[in-house]
């Protein structure tokens, strides 16, 4: 836990704090799994679908992906870790059960307080004027109205949708889609956090907004005990986390200081 | 990563002993019953921000945009009209028009809070899966959205009623607890639904079928005395207890001088409308309650 350094004038000061370990979240054997519709042409038409129903056979367009496969580990207080691995290795899916959105089928995640995930997916109203889904999403995180409004110009600010033009009283169907993610990352980043999870929210938008996240990110981080950040720019990983855990398909690869870890995942990915 | 030099109280443990020792809850844990009712009502802002971004969402194509509010409820009685009132002229029912339109808007809040509340889980799964709120706001916000339509449509009723010449009555202001009672039942209702169209997809195909179904049973197009008339004894009395053919019974007796009712005596019709409230409004948000983990899963 060599993280931060008091920084005062006194030279001799260098040895880094030993804090007490206290756990906020603890993963134990968490299993995910999806069911998925794979929608139509779930085959045999009307006849094959009379003849599951006489069978008693499941219908074969609900398929389960069995996404996270007991995984097992600690996050401390004070701790930033990354999660890292091939697309489609259950990253994703174990914040979402971690901030409790998701259910695991087998085992449990104990979390301190409401973890809260920082993504690019929230869904947001394409009808509605951004301005309207500032409102909403603030309301929906569980602000106060008073609080909402004080904060709403900021956040547009924030999210620079309005550098070209008044955006901000336009749907949101008109926004190309670095606008929209700009603009969801800027809601879900108003509101502090106890454990804080970030997916994939740092590699949105130009660079000006990059730097701007980047540096909200840090605040953030500040004042929240745990941070988790899903991310493929392992510089992004290197940069913000002292610990990384390695997924590949469901199962937990690696645990350990990131130097490490992300090294070792290097040498799996280019083998591959 | 470890502090080895600094002996480890928590050596030896196990995940789940270690996250009882400091005290850590299970990720997304079902609150009680108290406290998700607590924190529902700390979300109210939000269901109705929610519902009023849905009803402008869903005129903000359309060019006459929220007049179809009004729009929409004209043109179904009209075609209703065209079909029972002047094809198969109805002749038993005095002043039919205002009769049919009655029932119809008053089922029509029931039938569309359903509708879209069989789809209110599955059809957010985005918003759901990215952010924390009790899930009921959803379905309530459903209802809500449905209250304002049913606004909308009253205005038109009352114009209608006027117009085809009934007179304006004290008994008039009973329109307000009845619709106040079918709000509840709606919310209940549309909870329930909620959580059932989360489970079973297939319940969005079926719906439009019992929904018809049960229009047919609440006496929205036809006299009421029909049911008296073609039914065993038992039947009408089922039939009398159709929490839909209440609450319609009940707006054509705030509004109408002279409808055919089936039900004889008013205090039962209110004893049956009080007790569907309380018993879908009650009975649906425990049950939804009880899925809360679930909703995420899709």
């Amino acid at each position: 836990m060599v993280e931060h350094f008091e920084t005062s004038n006194d030279v001799t000061v260098t040895l880094p704090r030993i804090r007490e370990r206290i756990p906020t979240v603890v993963v134990d054997d968490a299993h995910v799994i999806y069911r998925v519709h794979k929608g139509a042409g779930g085959g045999g038409g009307p006849v094959g679908a009379l003849k599951r129903i006489v069978t008693r056979t499941s219908a074969p367009n609900i398929r389960e992906v069995h996404a996270v496969k007991g995984v097992s580990f600690t996050a401390y207080r004070g701790e930033a870790i990354g999660l890292i691995g091939s697309n489609g290795s259950g990253k994703s899916t174990i914040l979402r059960a971690i901030a409790g959105l998701l259910p695991v089928n087998r085992g449990a995640i104990y979390t301190q307080g409401q973890p809260s995930l920082l993504g690019v997916n929230a869904a947001l109203f394409n009808d509605l004027a951004g301005e309207r889904n500032v409102v909403l999403g603030c309301l929906a995180m569980g602000m106060h109205p008073a609080e909402v409004q004080r904060q709403t110009p900021e956040i547009i600010e924030f999210s620079g949708i309005n550098q070209r033009g008044d955006f901000a009283s336009l749907p949101m169907r008109t926004y190309s889609s670095g606008m929209a993610a700009r603009l969801r990352f800027s809601i879900a980043a108003a509101k502090k956090h106890d454990v804080l999870l970030i997916d994939e929210a740092l590699a949105t938008g130009d660079k000006g907004f990059r730097k701007r996240s980047e540096q909200r990110v840090r605040e953030l981080r500040e004042s929240a005990g745990t941070v988790f950040l899903v991310s493929h720019q392992l510089s992004s990983v290197r940069d913000t986390c002292e610990r990384t855990i390695w997924l590949e398909s469901g199962v937990l690869r690696m645990d350990g200081p990131t130097d490490e870890v992300v090294r070792a995942y290097e040498a799996f990915a280019n083998g591959k | 990563m470890a502090d080895t030099a600094l002996a480890d109280p928590d050596a030896g443990l196990t995940q789940a002993q270690l996250a009882a020792r400091y005290g850590l809850r299970v990720a997304g844990e079902r609150p009680s019953l108290a406290e998700y009712s607590r924190r529902l009502w700390h979300y109210r802002h939000f269901i109705s921000a929610y519902a009023n971004a849905k009803l402008v969402a869903s005129f903000s194509n359309a060019k006459l945009g929220q007049l179809w509010q009004v729009l929409t409820p004209l043109t179904n009685a009209a075609v209703y009209y065209l079909i029972f009132g002047l094809v198969l002229e109805q002749r038993e029912i005095p002043n039919f028009i205002a009769y049919l339109c009655t029932g119809l808007f008053i089922f029509n809040f029931t039938q569309t809070a359903v509708q879209n509340g069989t789809q209110s889980i599955t059809g957010n799964l985005g918003l759901i899966r990215a952010l924390h709120f009790p899930r009921a706001c959803l379905p309530l916000a459903v209802t809500v959205t449905q209250f304002q339509q049913l606004l909308g449509a009253m205005v038109v009723l009352i114009a209608i009623v006027l117009v085809t010449g009934e007179p304006i009555t004290l008994a008039w202001l009973v329109l307000v607890p009845a619709i106040l009672l079918q709000t509840i039942f709606n919310a209940g209702l549309t909870m329930a639904v909620a959580r059932l169209g989360a489970k079973v997809a297939d319940l969005k195909q079926v719906m439009p079928f019992l929904l018809r179904a049960w229009m047919y049973g609440s006496g929205v197009l036809y006299s009421v005395t029909l049911f008296e008339e073609n039914l065993p004894g038992w039947a009408t009395r089922l039939v009398e207890l159709n929490p839909m053919l209440v609450y319609i019974e009940l707006g054509r007796v705030a509004l109408l001088e002279d409808a055919p009712l089936l039900n004889s005596s008013l205090s039962q019709l209110w004893l049956v409308a009080v007790g569907w409230a309380i018993v879908m409004g009650a009975g649906g948000f425990l049950y939804f309650w009880r899925g809360e983990q679930e909703y995420g899963r899709g």
